[in-house]
């Protein structure tokens, strides 16, 4: 059997730890799967309220983070192609601008809905109860969550980059045991893709 | 195959001394074996918990009107009750258990593939646990909405519900990372030779539902995430003032939930066929077959979700189709009483304990599996749905079919796992008076459903008197036999006889290994060859 071998390392397993991340990763798009689900529905119910709701979140800011998000994505794999080609410097600067990058998102997000708090909406204002349509509060609802969640996605993959930071500094994680990183990259593709979907979800359907 | 020579001064697991002493040598081993172990304390310990909350529900339930509890505190104890054992035992229960602990062994591996995350799920099951019980034991109120916490009461309740809904979806999270782990240990650490279909049928049922686990829990997750928020800030998503549909919840809740069932049956189901052929001797019949209906359980189960909710509005067209999928659900669980029952023909039948717990667990699940044909079809759905006939056809599958394998796996595998065997006169009277009871209590529950009798009332019409004195009379034979036997194998586990390496001569590779089996299970990982399966008698 093709698997004789691995016995004999006992603690590293390199396709099997990329097979469990692959594996995480279905939970994870199952988790936002269940949000589409009941975005859809809601849509479908609400079209007119949902255009009209989708009009005040601002394009130019998730435009940006888009194209952030979608820059971090690229420096994360080259992070790894840097780690094979035994440049450990270059890994860890790339590294470094993953995670000011998505720092960089974060503060977006914080000032997209502190100007949203601002204009009195925020999942149960008296503002969204009482003077808007039940399909926009649905809207804001599913908005806040869902970017919401994904913005805690953000922070547990910088904290999962953060670690193999630190590894590769140590020199644990290496071109022969790239797995630690690989999957950070992987996780890291996963918020990135998650993203692709929220955005035209909410910004850009009119 | 090579039969692996015991070596007697081995140490066994149990008296491993590792890099901790005490208490620590526990919670902070990596052991398979040892967190299988932990996970069953844990849980027979929130089981007898359960059981009393079930018990005082009965004696509630003796006499009409107010007997020993109003109707509040009613609400609370089958809530509690459900989530409890739903949540903390049924669900993780065979998987965590023996699955941890049997897995790796009857795959001829000396660990599960990630044996620190596999420590960490049992964590978050603790932590999980741990605030299911603060929902009852702080806050105002006792949580009061059923297990299902459906909207809109699940938000408008001002009982403590936040920490048990909280609670429900930390263990998701322990059930994701167990059937993650599973998985990885199933593809990447079969023993050499062990292709697909020389897998023991355990392992492949462990397979399918680690499968469930993964793809149905987070739909639930998030669901009851969408609950707690809607329950902090009012987003609105299942509020019908705020826009929001109750019967939206209904359905992300059971497109988990009903899944979950088969996450609960399939290894139950894979104990059974573990334990006939060994008590037969014989080659299990239609290997192939029993591995095709795990699969199909596993697939099919995903179309059925709306059968629970035939009255709660949805169109004739979903109505019709749910119920047709429901039936043919029903067909691989009888393909798996086919094979279990031909296994035994001319086989050489030892009718030692878990031999008993398994042919009662066939006749249970036998009718706790038509009663629900009579549930899935719409006709007579619609006219006992959510009465006392539903609990008893739930009672029957979950607590008969999966209860009564987990008892048998404990008595099949615990001289494997203590090294001594219990005492089986004992175990024999355990048993009697357990399966009396069990169907004094369930069976009155389709009578007193078919005439009418709504479950989850504190109270009932005069004329339902007689039938629940006798089902509460069977709660009390039950228990009693519980006692029996929890004590039984509570003392056995000390004073028990030494137990041989493989007392019922089976053939799977766990039996091949010193009971107890020692910290990394083999000495050198077991080959399979052409001729080598795990049941060739």
């Amino acid at each position: 059997m093709e698997n004789v071998t691995q016995h004999s390392e006992p603690h590293y397993d390199p396709e099997a730890s990329k097979l469990g991340m692959w594996l995480f990763i279905f939970t994870e798009l199952l988790l936002f799967g269940g949000l589409f689900i009941v975005y859809s529905i809601y849509r479908f119910l609400n079209p007119v309220a949902f255009q009209l709701a989708g009009e005040e979140l601002n394009v130019v800011i998730g435009a940006i983070n888009t194209i952030i998000l979608l820059v971090s994505s690229m420096t994360i794999a080259m992070s790894t192609t840097a780690l094979q080609q035994k440049n450990k410097k270059l890994t860890l600067f790339l590294l470094i601008v993953t995670v000011v990058l998505a720092l960089v998102f974060l503060v977006n997000k914080y000032f997209e809905w502190g100007t949203k708090f601002h204009h009195g909406i925020w999942p149960g204002s008296p503002h969204l109860i009482n003077d808007m349509s039940k399909g926009e509060i649905l809207f804001f609802g599913l908005y806040f969550v869902m970017t919401g969640l994904h913005a805690l996605h953000i922070i547990i993959g910088m904290i999962f980059i953060l670690v193999a930071l630190k590894r590769v500094q140590k020199g644990t994680v290496n071109a022969d045991r790239p797995s630690l990183l690989e999957n950070a990259g992987l996780y890291w593709h996963l918020v990135d893709l998650i993203w692709i979907f929220l955005f035209p979800l909410f910004y850009l359907i009119h | 195959m090579q039969t692996a020579v015991p070596i007697l001064h081995e140490v066994s697991y149990l008296e491993y001394k590792g890099k901790y002493k005490g208490l620590f040598s526990w919670i902070l081993s990596t052991d398979h074996k040892r967190i299988g172990l932990m996970y069953m304390y844990a849980m027979m310990t929130f089981f007898l918990i359960g059981v009393m909350l079930g018990l005082a529900m009965k004696l509630e339930l003796i006499a009409p009107g107010r007997t020993i509890m109003g109707p509040q505190t009613y609400n609370a104890l089958f809530t509690v009750h459900g989530v409890i054992m739903i949540f903390m035992i049924v669900i993780p229960g065979l998987p965590a258990v023996f699955g941890n602990f049997m897995l790796p062994i009857m795959i001829g591996a000396k660990d599960v593939a990630f044996p620190k995350l596999n420590l960490l799920s049992w964590y978050i099951y603790m932590t999980g646990s741990i605030l299911v019980i603060c929902s009852v034991l702080f806050g105002n109120g006792i949580p009061d909405t059923g297990w299902t916490f459906y909207a809109p009461y699940s938000f408008k309740t001002g009982t403590n519900l936040l920490p048990a809904i909280f609670g429900a979806f930390v263990l998701g999270f322990a059930s994701i990372l167990t059937g993650l782990n599973f998985i990885v240990t199933i593809h990447r650490m079969r023993c050499p030779g062990m292709t697909w279909l020389k897998m023991p049928l355990f392992a492949w049922s462990l397979y399918g539902t680690a499968w469930i686990q993964l793809l149905a829990t987070p739909v639930v997750g998030i669901t009851l995430v969408l609950v707690a928020l809607e329950r902090i800030f009012g987003i609105g998503v299942f509020d019908p003032a705020l826009g929001g549909d109750p019967v939206l919840y209904q359905h992300l809740f059971w497109i988990y939930s009903h899944p979950a069932v088969y996450v609960m049956i399939l290894p139950a189901m894979g104990a059974i066929s573990e334990i006939i052929p060994t008590f037969s001797q014989k080659h299990i019949f239609g290997y192939k077959a029993i591995v095709a209906s795990t699969i199909a359980i596993a697939f099919v189960g995903y179309f059925v979700w709306g059968h629970h909710m035939f009255t709660s509005g949805m169109s004739g067209t979903a109505q019709y189709t749910f119920s047709i999928l429901t039936f043919i659900v029903a067909i691989p669980s009888a393909i798996k009483v086919f094979n279990w029952i031909s296994t035994m023909h001319k086989g050489s039948i030892n009718p030692d304990i878990p031999f008993l717990w398994a042919i009662s667990f066939i006749f249970v699940f036998m009718i706790g599996g038509f009663s629900g044909l009579v549930l899935g079809a719409l006709a007579t759905n619609v006219y006992v749905h959510d009465t006392a006939f539903v609990v008893a056809h739930f009672h029957f599958i979950v607590f008969g079919g999966v209860g009564f394998a987990f008892f048998g796996a404990i008595h099949y595998w615990y001289p494997k796992m203590f090294g001594r065997m219990y005492d089986k006169a004992w175990a024999k009277i355990g048993w009697a008076f357990f399966f009396v009871g069990f169907l004094t209590l369930y069976s009155p529950m389709f009578y007193l459903g078919m005439m009418g009798m709504p479950r989850r009332y504190y109270d009932y019409l005069p004329e339902f008197h007689a039938a629940n004195i006798l089902s509460t009379l069977g709660s009390w034979v039950m228990a009693f036999g519980l006692l029996i036997i929890i004590i039984n194998l509570f003392r056995s586990a000390k004073n028990g006889a030494i137990a041989p390496m493989n007392p019922w001569n089976g053939k799977t590779l766990e039996w091949t290994v010193p009971s107890p089996p020692p910290t990394e299970n083999f000495e050198d990982i077991p080959v399979y060859g052409e001729k080598d399966g795990p049941y060739e008698y």
